[in-house]
């Protein structure tokens, strides 16, 4: 049996990988496959929880996550495709039409 | 039946209602139609329940009408109660008889003018909150239709407010009656405090039971009189009656003659147990009434605005019902009110219809000889003329004489002599206006010369009723000279009136006094026959030969340019200066800074705000990480 902590461990990694190139990448698309690595720690820790507790509720967390996850890539995709329509880019750094 | 006379407000304050909100729509006939049918349907309440009182007997309770517990606060409760005693019932039938009747020389008066629905709705309104205030059975009540009856003679008297000295009589005739409705204000203040209770009844009875401590009662009364100097237009508050002679001419027969200006009487008299208590008051009243009597008579003297005129004389014949209230003869007040009502609507009316007949005109100077043209006009006027006058065995004559022989056996001597000289100057004023607008030859304009015309049968129907009352009114209230029995008007009243001396003069004593009151109406009668028919040479060398008095007398003793100056124009600078002080430095300083101090720190926080996801998802790293560390801890 592997212990929790090696889980948990990976997870960390996992997200501190997903926060790093969150940051570090400039085109929206890995931005975009940054945030669903966060979401995968994420989920990893929660199934993590549910395996030694022995409960199913982190189980049907994941269920969820997943579940909104896919919705809002369907969603971010299609507006990706639109930013670029208009922009003819999907460098975040071209888009600050929002600043005061 | 007689307990139905509850209804009398609100027939004609409903009619008011619908003709406000669907005036627009209806035709000009239904809306005259309606609104005078309301009035003789309050008309009728009136009468119905003042023969049922006649029927009880003299003594029995008032009826008394209770439709809801209006305010409870505490140990003080005020009841929208209405009472309906003598004095109520004298008063209603004045207002909604003479109303009716004015009511329907409306509907002829008014017939060509832009806004009838609300002219009528007005009027109806009016006549809504002159009967609450007649019927109140309280104070608070009263106070009530008090205001409500100054709203509405400010919004007539601006009936044609596109005209901006209308619009500004108006506002005269609100601003200057506050003064008085203050005065009232804090005059039911007091009473509420010293006896906690609103009810006219319960102020009688406190008042005999002593719980009023002498200067605290004179005080009470003082304020009540400075609330009826300004409604009723008594010096020092008369200012604002004759500019509201912008207002149509019916108002002025209604409100500014007939109803509202004698509200204050009516006040005094409702109250008379207090006036009574308080002798100190009463020759304030008094005084007043005779001084203000003297000083409007002789302000008339040189008017040349027909209507204007007829304004003096109402502030002059108001100061002797207040005279009568004053000597303790309110019921000779109360009559002369009736009689006065009568023959001032009348007046009013007729010179409304030569008003019509000449396009508008209203300068004496420009009438003469009216009395060929207008053959249903003249007689009326003339008919009122002689009553106001006093010529004998007119209703003016006998009600005149009840308040000065009153005040002459009460010892009043210089009340009534200025009462006296004010007989001769009425006789006087109105002769004066008679011969200068019905006799001599035509002064007027070509334009108006033209189109000279009798009025129609509507407008001449009304003045033949009221000059019946004019001359037949003064025999319900006929001197007690002539028997015990004959004065029916103040046996009527007699109830409402407690705690009253009862001691006319002594017979002889009064025959002497009518005399006197005959003489001087046929000595002012004369003199303005000598003066503007048989020579007409004599006024004008008149005014050569005292160019200054009559200056001053035809500037109105400089009263209002007095007044404009010691209140409004300091007040119109004080608030100035105000203005340019406090409000645009302070009050403007406090908003704008404001928002200046929004703005700055708005500007400050759109720094942060760059528009780069980035920026974004950092904020948020940083704040979720202090957040974790924060729990961690």
């Amino acid at each position: 049996m592997i212990p929790a902590a090696f889980f948990l461990a990976l997870s960390i990694v996992l997200f501190a990988l997903g926060v790093a190139a969150f940051f570090i990448k400039r085109d929206l698309i890995t931005m975009f496959m940054a945030v669903e690595v966060m979401l995968s720690a994420a989920n990893l820790a929660f199934l993590t929880f549910a395996k030694s507790t022995a409960s199913l509720d982190g189980q049907v967390i994941v269920f969820f996550v997943i579940t909104v996850a896919a919705a809002e890539s369907a969603v971010g995709l299609a507006i990706i495709l639109l930013v670029f329509k208009r922009k003819k880019s999907i460098q975040s750094d071209d888009l600050n039409v929002m600043k005061g | 039946m007689t307990e139905l006379f509850w209804l009398a407000p609100f027939v004609p304050g409903l009619s008011a209602l619908l003709l406000f909100l669907f005036g627009g729509r209806l035709s000009r006939r239904w809306i005259a139609a309606q609104a005078c049918l309301s009035l003789l349907a309050s008309f009728a309440l009136s009468l119905l329940a003042t023969i049922g009182l006649l029927g009880a007997g003299r003594g029995s309770a008032p009826i008394v009408k209770e439709l809801f517990s209006w305010i409870v606060s505490g140990s003080f409760s005020a009841r929208a109660a209405f009472t309906f005693d003598p004095l109520a019932a004298i008063m209603g039938l004045v207002v909604t008889g003479v109303g009716f009747l004015i009511h329907i020389y409306s509907a002829g008066y008014m017939a060509k003018d832009r806004s009838p629905a609300r002219f009528f709705g007005l009027l109806n309104l009016f006549t809504f909150f002159m009967l609450i205030l007649v019927l109140a059975s309280n104070v608070v009540l009263m106070f009530v239709g008090w205001e409500g009856v100054g709203l509405c003679s400010y919004l007539l008297i601006a009936f044609w407010f596109e005209k901006p000295s209308a619009a500004a009589a108006g506002k005269k005739a609100f601003l200057v009656n506050r003064i008085g409705d203050t005065a009232f204000l804090v005059g039911i203040f007091l009473v509420l405090a010293v006896t906690g209770s609103a009810e006219f009844r319960d102020l009688a009875t406190n008042v005999m039971g002593g719980r009023f401590p002498a200067g605290v009662a004179t005080l009470a009364a003082v304020l009540f009189f400075i609330g009826a100097t300004g409604k009723s237009a008594q010096v020092p508050l008369y200012v604002w009656l004759p500019d509201a002679m912008e207002g149509p001419t019916p108002v002025s027969a209604l409100i500014h003659a007939a109803t509202m200006v004698t509200a204050g009487v009516y006040m005094v008299c409702r109250m008379n147990a207090l006036f009574a208590f308080s002798g100190t008051a009463s020759l304030g009243v008094a005084l007043t009434g005779a001084v203000t009597a003297v000083f409007a008579a002789t302000m008339a003297l040189t008017e040349n605005d027909i209507k204007k005129v007829l304004a003096y004389s109402t502030i002059s014949q108001i100061g002797y019902m207040f005279i009568g209230c004053g000597v303790g003869a309110y019921s000779a007040g109360m009559f002369h009110l009736v009689t006065h009502a009568f023959f001032k609507s009348l007046l009013f009316l007729a010179a409304g219809s030569v008003i019509h007949a000449l396009s508008g005109e209203q300068d004496l100077r420009k009438m003469g000889g009216l009395r060929r043209h207008l053959p249903r006009t003249f007689p009326s006027f003339f008919i009122g003329a002689a009553a106001i006058a006093g010529v004998p065995f007119l209703s003016g004559f006998f009600s005149k004489d009840a308040i000065l022989s009153r005040a002459f056996a009460q010892g009043q001597y210089v009340v009534w002599a200025l009462g006296l000289a004010t007989a001769i100057l009425t006789a006087f004023y109105i002769f004066r206006l008679v011969f200068l607008a019905f006799y001599g030859g035509d002064r007027m304009a070509g334009e108006a010369k033209a189109h000279i015309h009798e009025s129609p049968s509507i407008m001449i129907v009304p003045l033949a009723v009221l000059a019946f009352f004019a001359v037949a009114a003064g025999y319900v209230g006929l001197p007690g000279v002539l028997g015990e029995k004959v004065d029916l008007f103040g046996r009527f009243l007699a109830p409402v009136f407690v705690n009253v001396p009862e001691n006319g003069p002594a017979p002889g004593t009064e025959w002497i006094l009518m005399f006197f009151s005959m003489a001087a109406a046929l000595m002012g009668i004369t003199a303005a026959y000598v003066f503007y028919v048989k020579n007409t040479r004599i006024p004008h060398v008149l005014i050569s030969r005292f160019p200054a008095l009559y200056a001053i007398v035809s500037r109105k003793y400089y009263v209002d340019e007095a007044y404009d100056a010691v209140f409004v124009r300091p007040l119109v600078r004080g608030g100035e200066v105000i203005f340019d002080h406090f409000d645009k430095r302070v009050v403007d300083g406090a908003l704008n800074g404001t928002a200046a101090a929004a703005g700055a720190a708005g500007r400050v926080l759109n720094l942060l705000q760059t528009g780069l996801i980035k920026d974004y998802a950092l904020a948020f790293l940083i704040g979720a990480v202090l957040f974790l560390g924060f729990l961690l801890m």
